[in-house]
């Protein structure tokens, strides 16, 4: 079944979305919010979740793809899918568990129940009834189209989304760099820092490869990680002084897709990233573990431990940092959930026994430090964004930081954006990419016949 | 201080085995000036962080103590991220942050009033040690708005001198496994 968007605009896009600005109606106006949540999160390749939160036939978790529940699973033949949860027959949501493990989904008002693949299996006295429930308007609605890249799962009702490797396009390069650095290339979701804000979910993605807030913002998580430091360079503290000069940078990959790239500025020797992790819980007495069973060896694996240091952010909800994988979920147009879902290596053949647990042993606190004593002063400026967006004679939001000045911005053959790494061409370029969205009109579908 | 951490391999055992079936009815502490005494502790603990006397709530915590915020309840924290898990470095971090005047969540400051209730206390595995639970409801104001955090709290407690210090503050919020708004305030 197609549904398709009405192609009348809500807005003039083009006198909204300017070259160096952009109106403030887009975080504040409800009838963008939801345009948006069709011609966004529904016409684009949104990020679902991870296949190791679904590692087994019949797993299942709850997820969004923009406002619509769905139930993100490995069906009963080991097929991905996202199905509606919402009963065919009242609408309501048949799956009220976050997750778990189930080969069928029982509606509890009427009974109605549907296989993992999204079948009806039948319905209470169907003698009742003189349809015929073999007919696959009965079945749940399922996401036409869902797609794993490494394990990250992604869905889209536009059935002319090309396929989701080439929609990540150039992105994918520094994804796979952030998967490959973990043994194996494998890594497994560890429970979650969930927060949320009042503020339009776009203050967090004009914020994903911003590297001009960082020493303000953040000023209090730097004093704190230096506090007791005779050379105070842990954490970001290469943000300090002047982060243009520092060999980081900002690229961007077109559809939205960009990275904050601060591994230049981390010596390229094992342990360079270890030594300025800032401290955490259990940091000393791992590390004597580690190098005392490893000798020089350990350096290497106590990198695991630290902080990635890239933001790699693909439109329009998946934000790789540090080691997290950060998902946007907008729940209106002044509401946002923010997971940030933590990461753990996966034991296997190529890590020397007992490594594995203590790396995650490091791991799982040096993770917990961002979300509690850096994110939550970010999420404040938003919602005071939020509150400042509300006086409606001033009107713009300027991004025009980077622009006009010659020699500063570079673009490869490929059409790769390359700037310092405070400009915010990264924004410039994503809001564009959303306003060309925002005047489509795609063709969104859903999908009755497993 | 900059101690060193003293978190490892022993440290998550032995949490596991303290936190693990210490509601017991035979663990019950009825002594009513023991209790009173528990008791005590917790409301010091809780006027303390009302008033914002952060470094003498500080001084509460034992040198090997633990502030603890599960991620969802019952998690393992070798297994799944915590809100927090902060050995007394960390703590003791959390505490700096907030008084840099920088930490933006926490400016204008949060007030408090903290409502503790329904205390019962059991025993450790020694008389110098004691698992208090209770009840709390958190209304907070800041910028403005008045919101409410509740949950139950699990004091490990050591004895110290006449009093206590805390080893293990763990906080049950009962929406811990949900998007929490600005958890930013000292639990």
């Amino acid at each position: 079944m197609n549904i398709s968007i009405s192609s009348r605009p809500v807005h003039d896009w083009d006198a909204l979305v300017q070259a160096d600005r952009a109106h403030r109606i887009l975080y504040t106006d409800p009838a963008v919010f939801q345009e948006e949540m069709t011609k966004v999160f529904g016409a684009v390749w949104v990020y679902l979740g991870h296949e190791s939160q679904i590692p087994k036939n019949d797993d299942f978790i709850a997820a969004r793809l923009g406002l619509r529940p769905v139930i993100l699973l490995r069906d009963s033949a080991g097929s991905l899918r996202a199905l509606f949860n919402r009963c065919t027959h009242r609408g309501s949501t048949v799956c009220r568990s976050a997750s778990g493990s189930a080969k069928a989904f029982q509606c509890p008002y009427h009974g109605w129940t549907f296989h993992n693949s999204g079948r009806l299996a039948g319905v209470p006295w169907p003698d009742g009834y003189a349809c015929d429930f073999k007919d696959d308007k009965f079945n749940l609605a399922q996401v036409p189209r869902v797609e794993s890249y490494r394990g990250f799962i992604f869905g889209t009702l536009n059935l002319e989304m090309p396929p989701l490797k080439e929609y990540l396009g150039e992105a994918a390069r520094p994804l796979d760099d952030w998967i490959d650095r973990n043994p194996g290339g494998r890594i497994a979701v560890c429970g979650a820092n969930r927060l949320k804000y009042k503020g339009n979910w776009k203050l967090a993605y004009d914020n994903s490869c911003d590297g001009y807030h960082v020493v303000f913002s953040h000023r209090s998580l730097l004093e704190m990680e230096n506090r007791h430091e005779k050379d105070p360079n842990k954490g970001m503290s290469y943000y300090k002084s002047k982060p243009d000069d520092a060999p980081m940078y900002c690229r961007c990959y077109g559809r939205g897709h960009h990275l904050k790239d601060k591994r230049p500025n981390v010596e390229k020797r094992p342990g360079a990233l270890w030594e300025i992790e800032g401290a955490h819980p259990g940091k000393e007495r791992y590390e004597e573990k580690l190098r005392a069973r490893l000798g020089a060896q350990a350096a290497r694996w106590l990198d695991l431990a630290s902080s990635e240091p890239i933001n790699l952010t693909i439109f329009p909800n998946l934000l790789i940092l540090g080691n997290h994988i950060q998902v946007l979920e907008p729940v209106s147009v002044d509401e946002t959930d923010t997971v940030w879902y933590g990461t753990a290596i996966v034991d296997g053949p190529d890590i020397p026994p007992g490594v594995t647990e203590d790396i995650n042993a490091l791991r799982l606190r040096t993770q917990e430090g961002f979300p509690s004593f850096g994110e939550v002063d970010d999420l404040t400026n938003f919602e005071e964004i939020q509150k400042g967006l509300a006086a409606q004679e001033d009107e713009w939001v300027y991004m025009h930081r980077g622009m006009d000045i010659p020699g500063r911005i570079t673009t490869d053959e490929h059409g790769i954006v390359t700037a310092p790494a405070t400009d915010e061409v990264f924004m410039r370029l994503y809001i564009h990419h959303w306003k060309e969205l925002m005047k489509a009109s795609p063709v969104l579908a859903v999908k009755r016949a497993p | 201080m900059n101690q060193a951490s003293y978190v490892d391999d022993a440290f998550y055992r032995d949490l596991a085995a303290e936190f693990a079936d210490w509601q017991r009815e035979d663990r019950r502490i009825g002594d009513p000036v023991l209790l009173e005494s528990c008791r005590g502790m917790l409301h010091l603990d809780a006027r303390l962080l009302d008033e914002g006397r952060f470094e003498d709530w500080l001084a509460l915590f034992a040198d090997e103590c633990l502030f603890w915020v599960p991620g969802s309840p019952g998690s393992d924290p070798q297994r799944e991220i915590a809100v927090a898990f902060d050995d007394r470095r960390q703590l003791e971090g959390r505490v700096y942050r907030l008084r840099t005047g920088y930490a933006w969540s926490q400016v204008p400051q949060s007030r408090t009033s903290r409502i503790v209730s329904n205390v019962e206390a059991f025993r450790g595995e020694s008389d110098a040690v004691c698992m208090v639970r209770s009840t709390f409801l958190i209304t907070e104001l800041r910028n403005g708005e008045t919101r409410l955090f509740s949950g139950w709290n699990a004091h490990r407690l050591a004895r110290n001198g006449n009093g206590w210090k805390i080893l293990v503050k763990q906080i049950n919020l009962i929406d811990c496994d949900q998007n929490l708004r600005n958890p930013s305030l000292l639990l």
